[in-house]
């Protein structure tokens, strides 16, 4: 698209530090993202995605290298890098409705009136399909309801890039696959830029336009790049016997369990 | 003809099956009601009513002989009837019913235990976001905290000079380090996902505050004030005694020294259930407050 990526990767190392002993996660990791892709990235259990992440996040700080997004340098948290947590993260003690609203409150106070953040907020919980539980709290709600107001608080803030953290890993399958395909339909509708996370080889070839996969950690590595050339909107069934679907399925199998199988950590 | 035959039948089936569906219900409903308001009765009020009577009358028997050194609950009645029946007389500036001893008390701790709160809450905010001062104050806090309330009493009356602000002291003294060391184990304990919500939204430490902090660790928070209420009200008795004045420990104090002891018990009586009813307020606030993160 534009001359410049949208969101760049630049060197990205990191070391954890305790004590004496010192471990490198990351090693020189770099990527750029075009507007509007969807990216995931893909590997074994500490191979340091979650790390990227957070560095993406601004949660925590990169040892070498940075992240730019949209021409400028990450170094603190931020509503245009709004996160999806794996555990959805709503604070129990406000509404599925206050919850979203104290994001939309934040980001946009001064800059919207009070009817049109109380209609924003709406909006975003009319977006995933929570509207009817809008007065009801975390605890009251199934995991999969919890992520998807998790997801539209994140929309709410309308975040340059939207950031996942393995946001379906602890629903039950059939869950995940509702889930799945309301997020394909908000990316459609949207275009938003998004990042995700996964260790399911299924998910990322479903949903993502590249697929980052991750050598095993310490030092772990982009080890390859994959294109995923499936047009878009992207039927479920229809991809069963794709054969475009079943050779970037195979690839990524290939690359997590022939030439990078996971060892035990040593 | 055959089809109305048909039809006929079902309908007043229905009808009749509808009746006996609707009145069922609210029969067993009424009955239900009063059978379960019996069984509450019967569960809550009937077992401490009887333990209650047993004791008084193991009581009467045991301080029923003439030199008994402890006034008799007849006795107690006898001599103490006009505290006992009525809480609010006035009968001059020293000679006022116990209840309104009682709420003389209560203000001091309203006062006393207000501040112990905030100041408590603040502190422990403090304390719990940050590792020096952690550090630095919970060896102190945790020496402070075991010194007995009426320690303090000669030092506060040294520095206020005067009897009211030195019982007060005393009760913000006794009941703060709960609060402090249950906000800062709250604080501590407020999960790593919630800090990441609030650093993603950019929330200003005043937000963050209010709308993390404070209601992550009420149930904390409302712990240590329901341990610091129930301390405040032992104190205020003790440094009654002591600094004087018309509260109910002063009250204790003066009729031991003229002798009255059915006042005495009488009293004892007022203490015991204030200091129920201020433990069940907290306790009730918390759950009202707390109601959120409790479930969670």
């Amino acid at each position: 698209m534009s001359h410049a990526p949208y969101l760049q990767f630049s060197q990205i190392g990191k070391t954890f530090t305790r004590g004496a002993a010192t471990t490198e996660v990351l090693k020189e990791v770099s990527l750029d993202i075009a507007k509007g892709e969807y990216i995931s990235i893909i590997g074994h259990s500490g191979c340091g995605k979650s790390t990227l992440l957070n560095i993406v996040a601004g949660l925590t700080g990169a040892t070498t290298g940075g992240v730019i997004l949209d021409g400028r340098e990450v170094n603190a948290p931020g509503p245009d890098r709004a996160v999806v947590f794996q555990n959805h993260s709503l604070l129990p003690w406000l509404t599925v409705y206050d919850n979203v609203r104290l994001a939309v409150d934040k980001v946009f106070s001064g800059k919207r009136s009070r009817a049109e953040r109380d209609a924003w907020t709406l909006h975003n919980l009319e977006l995933v399909q929570m509207t009817h539980a809008k007065d009801k709290r975390p605890a009251e709600i199934s995991g999969g309801m919890k992520q998807r107001v998790g997801i539209a608080r994140a929309l709410a803030m309308e975040p340059k890039v939207l950031l996942l953290d393995e946001p379906f890993g602890a629903l039950d399958a059939l869950t995940r696959a509702h889930l799945q395909d309301s997020v394909m339909q908000i990316h459609a509708t949207l275009g938003n830029t998004i990042l995700m996370i996964t260790h399911d080889v299924d998910e990322a070839v479903l949903l993502s336009d590249r697929i980052v996969m991750m050598t095993n950690g310490p030092s772990a590595r982009i080890g390859e790049v994959l294109d995923v050339n499936l047009v878009r909107p992207r039927k479920r069934l229809d991809l069963v016997s794709n054969a475009t679907y079943l050779k970037a399925r195979e690839a990524v199998l290939k690359f997590l369990h022939e030439r990078h199988r996971f060892v035990e950590a040593a | 003809m055959s089809v109305t035959a048909l039809k006929e039948p079902p309908q007043t089936a229905r009808r009749a099956s509808a009746q006996v569906v609707r009145l069922a219900p609210a029969r067993s409903s009424l009955s239900a009601r009063f059978r379960a308001a019996g069984r509450w009765a019967a569960v809550n009020i009937i077992p401490p009513l009887v333990v209650t009577v047993l004791l008084l009358v193991l009581w009467e028997m045991l301080c029923a002989s003439p030199t008994a050194t402890l006034p008799s609950p007849s006795r107690i009645w006898a001599e103490s009837k006009d505290l006992i029946v009525d809480p609010f007389f006035v009968a001059g500036p020293q000679d006022i019913g116990l209840g309104l001893r009682v709420m003389v008390s209560l203000q001091r701790v309203a006062v006393g235990f207000g501040l112990a709160a905030i100041v408590g809450v603040l502190l422990g905010a403090v304390i719990g976001q940050s590792v020096w001062a952690m550090r630095g104050l919970d060896p102190i806090f945790q020496m402070l905290r075991t010194v007995p309330p009426l320690a303090w009493l000669p030092l506060a009356l040294a520095a206020f000079r005067d009897s009211n602000p030195s019982a007060i002291f005393v009760i913000f003294i006794t009941a703060i380090w709960p609060v402090i060391i249950n906000t800062a184990v709250g604080i501590r304990n407020i999960p790593q996902d919630y800090r990441n919500v609030a650093q993603v939204l950019r929330l200003n430490p005043l937000e963050f505050f209010w709308k993390i902090m404070l209601p992550s660790a009420a149930p904390y928070i409302f712990t240590g004030l329901r341990i610091g209420v129930g301390l405040s009200w032992l104190a205020i008795v003790a440094a009654e005694m002591l600094t004087g004045g018309v509260g109910i420990g002063f009250f204790i104090w003066d009729a031991w020294n003229s002798s009255r002891l059915p006042d005495i018990i009488v009293a004892l009586v007022y203490i015991g259930v204030v200091g129920f009813v201020l433990d069940r307020l907290v306790a009730g606030i918390s759950a009202i407050v707390t109601r959120g993160t409790a479930s969670a």
